[in-house]
Formats: C-alpha cells, sequence, structure tokens
C-alpha cells in the first residue's frame, strides 16, 4: 500500500489522540490530524479552534482556524478570549491536548515559530505564536509536528515563542507555568517523546523503513535511540478515511 | 463617543475624518475572515502612512496595508493567511528588510489587551508566555516607549501572585491596555445609530471595538433599528461605542463572510503571487487599489459570476464544495 509521509504523519498525530480529549487544532495538518482522529478512533473527541468556535462540525476541511467552516454546527462560537479561558482554567483546561507546528525545536521541547536569525534583522520571518504559546503554557499534552532537518531540530532556538520544558525537570516550575509540557513530536520519519525523568527528547520509534541513524543525521543535538521501535505502518481503514472523508480534495494533503 | 442618531457616511468620509496619518488603528476580523479590507483598500487609496496597528491573528488586512505602505510599527501575534500564505507576505518581507518596527504578543496577551483598553483598567493578568522570548525580547526599544505617550514603559511585566498562591498560581504576566485611537470592523448587520450584529465567531472584534476612542463600523447590511432590535441577544455592540456605520456590501472580499459569502480562493491565490515580487505588487496595487474608484471599483473588476461562486449556502454559511486550490 503506498502512501505519503505526509499521510503518515497526519495519522500518527491522530492516533495520539483519545475520547474525550478536548484537541486544540492549528492551521493545516493539525485540524486533519484532528478530523481523522474524530473519523477513526476518537469519536467522542472536541474539536476546539482557539477563535472560539467550540466542536465544530467540519463537513468541509478549513484552511485556516478563522475560515468560516469552523463557524457550522458548533456548541456555542465563542470570542478569542472565551478559548483561551476555556485552557486556562484547570476544569477545561487540563482536558485539552494542543497540536503545534514550528520552524525550530530544542531537546526540551520549546517551538520557535517566529524569526530564523536574529530578532531584530531576520533571515526568516515567520507568522508568529498566534495562540501557539498560550495554549503551550497552560495544557497538560501537546503534540508536535515537525519535518525532521537538521536546521529544525537545533541546539538553541532563535526565538523562544512557545514553552516545552524550558531548561529541563523543573523550568516549568520555575517559571511559574503550570505542569504539562509536549508529549510527543512526530515527524516525517519518526516519533519523539520526553524522558520522565530528564524531560528530555529521545527518539521511541522510526517509521517502517527508516533507521535510527537516519533520523539522528536530521538533528543537530544527539538523542537516545535505545528504546527506538518500529511504529506500525497504516492501516488500509486509516487511509480511505483520511483521502475520503477528510480530505478528499487534497487541500492539506 | 457619539450619540448622533444617524452616523451613517461614506468610506471615503469615514476614513478621512477619522484615520491620520501616524494614528493608532487596530482592525477585526482573524487571518481570511471578517477583514474590514474596504476600508484597508481606502486607506491605502489616501495614502495614510506611519500608522501604529494593532492586531492579534490577522491575514490579508494586515498585508496590504503593509504592502501598501501605511504602516510604521505593528504590535501582532500572528501574520498568516491560511493556506493562501502560512507568513504574510509582505509582512516577512517588511519584517526582514526592517521596512517595519514589530513586537510580538500571543493571542489571548493581545485579546486581553483590547479588553483591559474596554474595561478602563491599565493591565490584565494571564499565565501566558512565561519563560519565553514574547517575555524577554521587546520590539520596541525603552527610548521609544518613553517618548511615545501612547505606549506604555514597558512590553509585559511578570509579577508575584500578590494573593500568595491562591488558584495554584505563583506567577503572572501582566500585559498593558490599548487604547487605539480608530477601531475598524466589518460585521454582517448594522442600524444607521451604530447597534452592530455580527454572525458566527466575532474573533476579539468587541473588545477592539470597544476599547477604541473612535469606532467605524462597516456592513454588509444596514437595517431599521426595529428590526436589530427586535432580537437584541443577538447584538453584540451597543450604539454607544459607534462613531460612523458605513453601508459597504462585499466589504469584507477578498475575505470572507460569515453567511455571506466566503473568502475568494482565486484572489488570494493571485494575490500572493503579486505580493512575492516587488515589481509585481506595484502592478497588482495600481490595477486593483489606485485604479479603482471605491470598493464597488473592485468588485466589478472582480465580476458577478466569481462572486457568485463564493455566495455563503445559507444552510452552512459558507460556499459548499467551493474550489480551493
Amino acid at each position: 500500500m503506498e502512501y505519503t509521509l505526509r499521510e503518515m504523519m497526519t495519522i500518527m498525530v491522530a492516533r495520539e489522540i483519545h475520547n474525550g480529549d478536548i484537541v486544540f487544532c492549528g492551521t493545516g495538518l493539525s485540524m486533519l490530524a484532528a478530523m481523522a482522529a474524530k473519523n477513526i478512533s476518537a469519536p467522542n473527541s472536541v474539536i476546539f479552534f482557539e477563535t472560539g468556535a467550540i466542536d465544530s462540525r467540519l463537513e468541509e476541511i478549513p484552511l485556516a482556524v478563522g475560515d468560516s467552516r469552523v463557524m457550522y454546527r458548533t456548541s456555542a462560537n465563542g470570542r478569542l478570549l472565551d478559548a483561551f479561558a476555556a485552557m486556562q482554567n484547570k476544569i477545561t483546561g487540563d482536558h485539552v491536548i494542543g497540536i503545534l507546528g514550528a520552524a525550530q525545536i530544542d531537546r526540551f521541547g520549546n517551538i520557535n515559530s517566529t524569526v530564523i536569525g536574529d530578532y531584530f534583522n531576520p533571515r526568516i520571518r515567520f507568522s508568529g505564536s498566534g495562540g501557539a504559546s498560550d495554549v503551550a503554557s497552560f495544557v497538560p499534552r501537546s503534540i508536535i509536528f515537525m519535518q525532521h532537518e537538521k536546521n529544525k531540530f537545533v541546539n538553541k532556538l532563535d526565538y523562544l515563542t512557545s514553552p516545552g520544558y524550558l531548561d529541563g525537570p523543573d523550568g516549568r516550575q520555575k517559571a511559574g507555568l503550570p505542569g504539562g509540557g509536549p508529549t510527543v513530536v512526530i515527524t516525517n520519519m519518526a516519533v519523539m517523546r520526553f524522558d520522565d525523568a530528564t524531560k528530555e527528547m529521545y527518539l521511541a520509534g522510526c517509521y517502517p523503513g527508516i533507521t535510527p541513524d537516519r533520523v539522528l543525521d536530521n538533528m543537530e543535538f544527539k538523542v537516545d535511540v535505545s528504546r527506538a521501535r518500529e511504529e506500525e505502518p497504516l492501516s488500509p481503514e486509516e487511509l480511505k478515511i483520511l483521502r475520503e472523508k477528510c480530505d478528499p480534495q487534497r487541500l492539506i494533503l | 463617543m457619539n450619540t448622533s442618531l444617524d452616523k451613517v457616511m461614506g468610506l471615503k468620509e469615514a476614513i478621512g475624518k477619522y484615520v491620520a496619518n501616524g494614528c493608532h488603528l487596530s482592525i477585526g476580523g482573524f487571518t481570511i475572515n471578517r477583514n474590514p479590507m474596504a476600508a484597508v483598500y481606502e486607506i491605502i487609496r489616501q495614502g495614510i502612512h506611519d500608522l501604529h496597528l494593532y492586531v492579534h491573528s490577522n491575514g490579508q488586512g494586515i498585508d496590504e496595508l503593509i504592502g501598501g505602505g501605511c504602516v510604521a510599527r505593528l504590535e501582532i501575534a500572528y501574520g498568516g493567511n491560511g493556506k493562501f500564505a502560512p507568513t504574510c507576505i509582505r509582512f516577512r518581507k517588511a519584517v526582514q528588510e526592517g521596512t517595519i518596527q514589530v513586537e510580538d504578543y500571543t493571542n489571548y496577551q493581545m485579546s486581553l489587551r483590547f479588553l483591559a483598553g474596554a474595561m478602563g483598567v491599565p493591565f490584565l493578568p494571564t499565565i501566558s508566555s512565561l519563560g519565553t522570548d514574547i517575555i524577554d525580547t521587546w520590539g520596541f526599544s525603552k527610548q521609544l516607549r518613553e517618548r511615545t505617550p501612547q505606549m506604555p514603559d514597558q512590553k509585559l511585566v511578570v509579577l508575584d501572585n500578590p494573593f500568595g498562591e491562591w488558584c495554584g498560581i505563583k506567577k503572572t504576566v501582566l500585559v498593558p491596555a490599548i487604547n487605539p485611537d480608530v477601531t475598524i470592523i466589518h460585521a454582517q448587520k448594522a442600524d444607521r445609530q451604530g447597534t452592530v450584529r455580527m454572525l458566527g465567531l466575532p474573533f476579539a472584534d468587541i473588545e477592539q471595538a470597544k476599547s477604541a476612542k473612535h469606532l467605524i463600523v462597516t456592513c454588509e447590511e444596514l437595517l431599521e433599528s426595529d428590526e436589530l432590535r427586535r432580537d437584541p441577544d443577538q447584538n453584540q455592540i451597543p450604539f454607544i461605542h459607534v462613531d460612523a456605520v458605513v453601508h459597504v456590501p462585499n466589504g469584507a472580499y477578498p475575505t470572507a463572510c460569515y453567511h455571506y459569502y466566503d473568502y475568494d480562493p482565486l484572489y488570494l491565490n493571485e494575490y500572493a503571487g503579486f505580493a512575492r515580487d516587488d515589481g509585481l505588487f506595484r502592478k497588482y496595487l495600481g490595477k486593483f487599489v489606485y485604479g479603482v474608484n471605491d470598493h464597488q471599483g473592485l468588485l466589478d473588476l472582480i465580476g458577478k459570476e466569481r462572486l457568485e461562486r463564493i455566495k455563503a449556502d445559507p444552510g452552512k454559511g459558507y460556499a459548499v464544495n467551493l474550489d480551493r486550490k
């Protein structure tokens, strides 16, 4: 069965979503993964947008979190203030799982979506935080998806937009952030997780046909690979739902 | 505050009256939805410059204002246009080339800053972005802040929770209020006095509207007060906040307006192509902005057939099966 790495990534993100999760979706792949999870394994997950749309019925894939498609048949269309408050308060916030993309990530899962180069004279300017730094600050779990490239898995971020574990196991606590942080990094090659004790990233799994050495070749920092296993390939059912139900026009895929 | 019973005026007049060179402006909407585009194009046509612009997540509106040479400084959380431009192209270029000054916040911080302005308090607390460069890296220098009365002396302030560990929180981030000279929003419905009804997500438009010294509302439909007051719990902004009401059908085009029309994928894709090249972008402005007299002129250029294609399905609020590639 043939499929693209982008399809693999989307389903790998979807597999991390469970029934009862409130899924904070960003633009693009994260939205598609949330739709896939809802249609495949987590029908009782809640699709949540920072724009204020809660439990959208996504009959077509939105192309931005502000797309009118997120406003259709929600439980309520609130304001930005309502959406972020629902994540900052522990009562609902503890059930939220964030999905975030980034331009750079470091070993502690801190991410940069602002600039490459100097902030005042950047080589590349990106969109900026949007709601990413908010969700990464507030919620107990997040999924980060990235392209696996040496200049993206870096020793030091050019700008720390959204907090992971900051400088280590007690980094969030020292800064005044609630517990939590990223639980997994899904790339086009592999699945990385964070060690319970050190909060450092390690290689948890490679996609079929990809070796740990190849993963390491695409990172500036070294990670523990001793726990790496081969990830399950996509099932025909997962792929069928993703292609036919979630993104039939292939707008994201 | 304007107590007039009839605030309806033309867009040229409203922009000319309230939006001056160097003024502090905020615009509503979110990325590709309900940006006050007719007003944006009118600002560019009037050659207004050196604006200090505030937004949370904006797309087409800020990109055209920056590309049109109207913006000197920008306080922002996100500059992106969804799939059409993951990072707004003229925004990116302007920051990389140093032609505008930018300062970064988060969406929640910007929303709270407008709310603080609307409430009349100097700041509000959150725990967002503790430990990040959003707190430590200021886009605007201390000196610039001190000599600009409309800017607080600090960007963000981290404060130990003065209530001990009440609510399980030790530290807070204080975000300073924003009170723009002018906010411009585009709404679905309004009456002549300025009662406003938005459909779908209001984003942060309500807070942006209420924090401003002057508010311009452009609207799809201008209705009798009776019609809006029959169902007052559907209205979000009472007339006491409003200075000008401008009737501009398709006033958010080429961005979307829930239950009226979708974004125009063709326009946004073509725009992205023009925006990547300085020469092409000048031609774009020449034809689509300076080349027309008003928003109707742009709509005439686009043509009825294309507007028909993006018309919202009455049940769904967006254009079903629109080709969005």
